[in-house]
């Protein structure tokens, strides 16, 4: 596996990748909008990371979702589903239609994504702690099938807390997963309030360096900073690598910006328009 | 009438002082697996510091690199499993069935479950049979937890062959399977190559007055018990329940419309297993019958090797007997 040196993103790529994200943005404030309510907190933190993964970094063939060789996403922070769900239908997965009816009883886009149900997902998600220890399972397929695929993870910070995402990480570290990438979204915040206040999370980094990972860590919504960081991994042969993405949770909308009460919120009609409003003012800057 | 089927186990074994033949089906499900894998190379083996007692060494010494020991991190197994069949491989996990089962209930749930995954699971040392290690080691109940599973196919052979022939069968069944085993040696039953088929139970004696129905290692318990009852005229029906999920309903109806009385015989508690699958097929079916569940009452067993603890509850032929007498003269 070749590790690609780091190189700047042109600077086209970088302003397609920021409108990308912008749309996964409407897309899933729609999406909520349109079902009363939602984890806006967490998904929109994810709205860059996202937006790279499936606009940059993997390899996909939309036409044919169960590739062999394809790369491997498991959104472990599954509550994230509708940005993952905006993508997926954007790469040409399922149709817009299927979107049209996020949370609707019998359509497939639930809560959290099913992989039996929708086109493209790649591990049934949602409760905490899961994605890691089936992506080192995914690796380690990879590797017994001379596959040069990779298997990328998307966890929440306060999912770390979870003994189960570690017992994963001493297990990737062991088995030399250089295939295996696990992006953290830092936004600090979780279902009830500060992680600080609940449990402290010192050395974060640290922590990943002790297991035997190595670690870049990274504005989580400047696409050209999370692009530079993604294409350049594994980070150094014979080693899982970790991308701390320091993100804000509820990041483009201003009223949801590192408040916790939404996690996972209601909100008004009015107040998705006003939502929307904010989104639209950030594409037009990005003209 | 159904009609019962040949088995190796003979009157002169039981009766006559010769040593009744043991094995270990913790062995069988591990020596079959390494047969199956030379031609399947898909199938893979993990553990959890447990390769070793649980034998799946046996696989893992015959195939290092399809071998995967996590280390003491039973979640972490289940969830790398899982990851492993989503690449096409045929995981078999095999740790001790109450770690496998409750420290990894949720992943085994969600993750292999939920997408109906081709992941095998080994419980070992089911019900009393690692007795000496006491209540954090031993499970009576696993099986309960397993039927509750959506998608989850559930498995307790009898003896040594029949265990071969239940490795056989999960590995070409697609999707989820739980497979007890026991850790000592246990009688003989089985001809090897016994006939094995996935929600079929097996008839191993014909019988009219009482219908034993048992499973895993309580099926020689019963055989015991149907030789006792035969001493005093009485003619019992020994029925092998190898599967608790789908469950083998017209062997139970059969049973329930042919003989005067059904006992269910399992090392597990007699909530949610096999006494309550039998329960609950005949209360559906609207079948009235003399009817006992015989198993670990709901508490946590004594300290004990698995003989005694069989002594202590009963669970062997004399205390199986006992049982089918009370229960053909309650009135």
């Amino acid at each position: 596996m070749s590790s690609q040196a780091d190189s700047d993103v042109d600077p086209q790529v970088v302003r397609g990748l920021a409108l990308k994200a912008n749309d996964l943005r409407r897309e899933l404030v729609t999406m909520f909008g349109m079902a009363g309510g939602g984890h806006y907190g967490g998904s929109l933190s994810a709205a860059e990371i996202i937006a790279v993964l499936y606009f940059d970094v993997l390899r996909l063939r939309p036409q044919e979702p169960d590739w062999p060789a394809r790369d491997r996403f498991i959104l472990s922070k599954g509550h994230a589903a509708p940005a993952l769900y905006a993508a997926l239908c954007d790469r040409g997965f399922f149709p817009r239609q299927v979107l049209n009816h996020f949370e609707e009883p019998g359509n497939p886009l639930t809560m959290h994504p099913n992989m039996r149900k929708v086109p493209g997902v790649d591990a049934s998600t949602g409760s905490m702690g899961h994605g890691l220890p089936i992506g080192v399972g995914m690796c380690l397929g990879a590797r017994l099938d001379g596959l040069d695929f990779r298997t990328y993870v998307l966890m929440g910070d306060g999912e770390t807390q979870e003994g189960s995402v570690w017992e994963a990480v001493m297990c990737a570290a062991h088995y030399r997963l250089d295939n295996l990438v696990a992006i953290v979204d830092r936004n600090c915040l979780s279902c009830d309030g500060v992680i600080a206040d609940l449990q402290r999370q010192e050395g974060f980094a640290a922590r990943w360096e002790a297991f035997g990972w190595t670690v870049r860590e990274v504005d989580g919504h400047s696409v050209g900073d999370l692009a530079r960081a993604l294409r350049s991994a594994p980070y150094q042969p014979g080693r899982p690598s970790v991308l701390i993405a320091h993100t804000v949770k509820g990041k483009g909308i201003s009223f949801m910006e590192n408040a916790p009460g939404y996690h996972r919120a209601n909100i008004s009609p009015e107040q998705t328009q006003r939502a929307l409003a904010e989104v639209a003012a950030q594409r037009k800057a990005l003209r | 009438m159904t009609e019962s089927i040949a088995y190796h186990l003979t009157k002169d074994d039981q009766y006559r002082g010769r040593e009744i033949e043991k094995a270990m089906t913790r062995e069988a499900w591990s020596t079959t697996l390494v047969e199956l894998a030379e031609s399947r190379p898909e199938i893979v083996v993990l553990s959890a510091d447990l390769m070793k007692a649980t034998l799946a060494s046996r696989f893992s010494d015959r195939f290092p690199d399809r071998s995967f020991n996590v280390g003491v991190a039973e979640q972490d197994l289940v969830g790398v499993a899982a990851g492993l069949a989503l690449t096409g491989k045929i995981p078999v996990v095999a740790t001790f069935a109450v770690f496998l089962l409750m420290r990894a209930c949720e992943q085994v749930r969600t993750d292999v479950c939920y997408p109906k995954l081709n992941v095998k699971l080994i419980g070992t040392a089911g019900g009393f049979s690692f007795g000496l290690g006491g209540v954090t080691h031993a499970t009576t109940e696993d099986l309960s937890i397993a039927r509750t599973l959506p998608n989850m196919t559930v498995l307790a052979p009898a003896d040594y062959a029949e265990t071969c022939q239940a490795m056989r069968a999960a590995i070409d069944h697609p999707g989820p399977v739980y497979l007890r085993v026991g850790r000592s040696a246990e009688p003989v039953i089985y001809h090897s190559g016994c006939p094995f088929q996935i929600g079929r139970a097996n008839v191993l004696r014909p019988g009219e007055d009482v219908s034993l129905l048992a499973c895993g290692s309580m099926v020689f318990e019963a055989l015991q018990a149907a030789d006792i009852l035969a001493g005093q005229g009485l003619t019992a029906r020994v029925v092998d329940m190898h599967t608790l999920k789908p469950l083998d309903t017209s062997a139970v109806l059969s049973a329930a419309a042919e003989s005067r009385a059904i006992l269910t015989i399992e090392e597990h508690t007699v909530i949610g297993g096999l006494g309550s699958a039998v329960a609950e097929t005949l209360a559906e079916a609207g079948v009235s019958v003399r009817f006992k569940r015989l198993g670990m009452a709901d508490a946590f067993a004594t300290e004990g090797n698995a003989d005694y603890l069989r002594q202590v509850y009963g669970l062997h032929g004399e205390g199986i007997a006992r049982e089918a007498l009370a229960l053909l003269e309650a009135t």
